[in-house]
């Protein structure tokens, strides 16, 4: 197959982007998205020039580390899927592919097609965990969890931290994932003690980082890979408000 | 190099409370004045950096990923073992510990492995208290599942994303830390040297991935958990970061790398589609259950699955091991499948895989309960090979997978260098020469949270902090050391990729030390690794700078180091004259075809140190003793 690439690229955080035209030849339909992304890297090295930069890792959509918005959705048009699990087969031979970084505020651009993804890691440090010293557990279980509850918690800790949420959302907002969090931890006993204190805080630092809010288009959903709900945004909002107004500070 | 294991004395039952209980300790308001450097926040990394906060040392966290939460322990499927015997199905602390040394084939060292049993259930508690939703029974208690090597149901596990929760769970508890600030993450720094002062490691020098640049890190004590190097084979399904620069670098400095060759292979990864494939992903083994394992009967039948009659077909699982059939073990069926691949039977695109069948199931369950036993995955092998395994069958392939060999460490869990710690898949001492499944998890998390943060502990309190700082000449050394290797890469000014380099050391690996290994195999790659090696410092092409964002260096740093490291596999592969787990040396099997192992001479880890560049590595032995356990040729009838 053959494909002609619209690709970003931007040689640093400060500095101007454009797109640049590629030619994929020679590619196989069973190859994955980034796997052509390797061939023509492989091909721009040979002809002297410099491989396009992307972010990648495990290739098995689970590490949330590729992060490519491929004809202007996050992770391509395939549901459910992160980029290094879409195949060229999902093409037709000679297709035209508009490849872009998952674009945000508050994702700067680091090179190419990566970006800074580190407010995601400053959200989840502002209270994302159960305050519980090593050594400090009672017996696994000691504490009965309904089984439905445990389902829902991990439905919402499914959740890989890619940012395919925050790249779709016109307001750049990163409440699906958020949500997802405070959700995991809130349908679970284990994160009672803490909920109204992480809810507050999670969400401060989330509006700090300049993300935007919810305005109900759902792209978040469409796109998220683990196919959370935006239900949680619901729940989240419910928790924040509540913990807000029984906020003593 | 001297190897002192460190087992402490008495029953084994008892080695390490007594232990415990031996061991210095550091006054409260003193563990702050100590910091600990750990490189890697996967399972072992990310839990002892939290754990280790939560006493009180000051910690720096390195990762090359953009956060410490994408380490590769996120990739584990299947569970986490622990001898909690909720089932009443006769589990303990000491069928774990037995389960574990067998499954290892006898070349682990016991008193590791007990202690491992030991800490298990203690793993458990502390990922439910910090809320991993691991599946439950309705009744809200913990569900199990059995898996492989075992006879009890042990495994716990949160759908087929165990790895991801566990990983979830320490990563929240790490950001707790940093959150305390008690932990500095840095991401998307790799770790590029050692530093060693005075006799005792001190330091770091690594590279910040974004901006370029070359910095050093000095601690009280250092920690390597940078986990296993199946990319050697630059097909495995591990990630594509997943490297061996951290533990060879290591060895440079003084290190012993123990047995390098015990690798292991999964019999059910989705097979190569082409020279393009970037890495390998893996089926769930359990669909052997209900699959029939075929090739064609015709090398080379050039026809599709189904046009092929039930005579012309060769279930060749069935037919050499007709007690076994299809569930012969891992190890078996993976030989087999290679050895009718290499025989030219192979199927689909380059001859490298074989079919696994489904029709005869359906016929006999209906295609209904086949998608009710294993939907998801007939969903997830659509998607990467867009085949409909309910209408053709599966192509399956053996996949390299991890690595049980790593640093050499005693009890304490430090290696040769003094205050140089190891933990996780990048040492080499609880899984012998075959990691069971479900075992992994526990391994990482035993070592994090509950041995190394005693270990490191006792080391600080009798080493008393490092000497020296970032000024002192060993730092300026060794950043010279990582400056000039950058500058090299960089200048070479040839022709080829770095991957290019890779996938070619790859097949080498693959062929000669992969699953089966021969004398004139292994001493054909020693020959030809060089070779490989010599055109990769000629003829390298890595645009770019060194002071920018350059993943053509990342990668030629890491190719470079698997071109050495390489060799040093092969070399122990060619020096253990002997079959076991999963190193097979064709020389040493029984009329069966069965691993024959050599215990009057083999009952040992082979420690390897360096003695400098182009010069041979000395071997040297880690006897181990078996006290409790008989070793015993492992069964399958």
């Amino acid at each position: 197959m053959e494909f002609t690439l619209h690709i970003w690229r931007q040689a640093g955080p400060d500095q101007p982007g454009h797109m640049e035209i590629h030619k994929a030849r020679d590619i196989s339909a069973d190859m994955s998205f980034l796997e052509m992304l390797d061939a023509v890297n492989e091909r721009i090295l040979q002809e002297g020039g410099e491989p396009i930069a992307f972010d990648h890792d495990c290739r098995e959509g689970i590490c949330g580390m590729c992060s490519l918005v491929i004809n202007g959705v996050s992770h391509g048009a395939d549901r459910g899927i992160t980029t290094c699990q879409l195949h060229m087969r999902r093409f037709e031979d000679g297709d035209s592919i508009y490849i872009e970084p998952f674009r945000s505020g508050a994702f700067p651009v680091l090179k190419d097609l990566v970006v800074d993804r580190s407010a995601f890691d400053r959200i989840v440090t502002a209270g994302g965990f159960v305050s519980v010293n090593t050594g400090s557990a009672p017996d696994g279980n000691a504490v009965l969890v309904p089984k439905e509850d445990s389902d829902q918690a991990m439905d919402a800790a499914s959740c890989i931290g890619c940012g395919a949420c925050v790249a779709s959302c016109p307001n750049g907002s990163a409440m699906l994932f958020v949500a997802a969090k405070i959700a995991h931890l809130a349908h679970l006993p284990q994160g009672q003690p803490e909920r109204a204190r992480r809810a507050r805080a999670m969400v401060e630092q989330m509006d700090s980082e300049l993300f935007g809010h919810c305005t109900n288009h759902y792209e978040c959903e469409a796109v998220c890979p683990k196919e959370i709900p935006v239900r949680f945004i619901a729940e989240m909002n419910r928790d924040y408000l509540k913990a807000s107004l029984g906020a003593e500070d | 190099m001297q190897l002192d294991a460190k087992i402490p004395s008495g029953p084994i039952e008892q080695k390490w409370d007594q232990h415990r209980f031996d061991l210095k300790l550091i006054n409260p308001a003193n563990k702050r004045k100590y910091r600990v450097l750990v490189v890697g926040t996967g399972l072992a990394g990310g839990s002892a950096a939290a754990a280790m906060a939560e006493l009180g040392y000051e910690v720096e966290a390195f990762c090359f990923q953009d956060s410490a939460r994408r380490a590769h322990s996120i990739s584990a499927q299947g569970g986490i073992n622990a001898a909690k015997n909720y089932q009443n199905d006769g589990d303990s602390i000491w069928r774990l510990f037995y389960d574990t040394v067998k499954g290892g084939d006898f070349r682990a060292r016991e008193a590791n492995v007990y202690r491992l049993a030991q800490v298990s259930n203690a793993i458990i508690d502390q990922c439910v208290a910090q809320g991993v939703p691991f599946a439950r029974e309705y009744g809200g208690t913990l569900a199990n599942r059995s898996f492989g090597g075992a006879q009890v149901s042990r495994t716990f596990y949160a759908r087929g994303q165990t790895g991801q929760q566990l990983m979830l769970g320490c990563y929240q508890a790490l950001q707790r830390q940093v959150s305390a600030g008690r932990v500095r993450v840095h991401v998307r720094q790799e770790m590029l040297d050692v530093v060693v002062a005075d006799g005792r490691a001190v330091g770091l020098i690594t590279r910040d991935l974004v901006s370029g640049a070359v910095q050093r890190w000095s601690g009280d004590a250092v920690v390597l958990a940078t986990g296993g190097y199946s990319n050697v084979f630059f097909l495995s399904t591990n990630a594509k970061g997943c490297n061996v620069t951290a533990t060879f670098r290591a060895w440079k400095r003084g290190a012993g790398f123990a047995n390098p060759c015990f690798t292991q292979i999964h019999p059910t990864g989705i097979p190569q589609h082409g020279e393009g494939q970037s890495k390998l992903t893996l089926m769930s083994e359990s669909l052997r259950n209900d699959g029939r394992v075929w090739v064609p009967k015709k090398a080379g039948d050039p026809r599709a699955a189904g046009d092929i009659p039930e005579a012309e077909r060769d279930y060749y699982l069935e037919r050499i091991y007709p007690s076994f059939g299809n569930l012969a073990p891992r190890d078996v069926s993976s030989r087999a499948a290679k050895r009718m691949c290499d025989d030219g039977f192979g199927v689909g695109p380059g001859g490298r895989g074989v079919y696994l069948d489904f029709a005869e199931a359906i016929g006999r369950l209906g295609e209904d309960a086949v998608r009710d036993r294993y939907g998801n995955l007939f969903q997830m092998y659509e998607k990467i090979t867009g085949d409909d395994p309910y209408k053709v069958p599966m192509r399956i392939y053996p996949a390299p997978h991890y690595t049980m060999g790593g640093l050499w460490v005693d009890y304490n869990l430090m290696s040769t260098v003094p205050g140089l710690h190891v933990i996780g898949e990048a040492n080499f001492s609880d899984h012998g020469a075959n990691r069971l499944g479900a075992s992994a998890l526990m391994q990482g998390l035993a070592d994090g949270y509950y041995v190394l943060p005693y270990t490191i502990g006792d080391w600080l309190a009798k080493a008393g902090p490092a000497p020296v700082d970032t000024d002192h000449p060993a730092f300026a050394e060794a950043e010279g050391e990582v400056r000039a290797r950058v500058d090299k890469l960089l200048g070479i000014g040839g022709k080829r990729s770095a991957d290019s380099f890779h996938i070619e050391l790859g097949k080498v690996m693959w062929n000669k030390c992969g699953m089966a290994r021969t004398k004139a195999g292994l001493e054909e790659a020693l020959r030809e690794i060089p070779k490989i090696r010599e055109a990769f410092w000629s003829d390298l092409r890595v645009p770019g700078s060194g002071e920018q964002f350059n993943q053509e260096l990342e990668k030629a740093g890491r190719v470079a180091d698997f071109l050495e490291f390489a060799e040093l596999m092969c070399r122990d592969a060619l020096t253990r004259e002997e079959s076991c787990g999963g190193h097979f040396r064709e020389e040493h099997q029984s009329d069966e075809g069965e691993a024959r192992r050599d215990d009057a001479n083999f009952a040992h880890g082979a420690v390897w140190e360096y003695t400098g560049d182009g010069q041979e590595p000395l071997r040297h032995k880690e006897e181990l003793q078996f006290e409790n356990l008989e070793p015993s040729t492992r069964s399958y009838k």
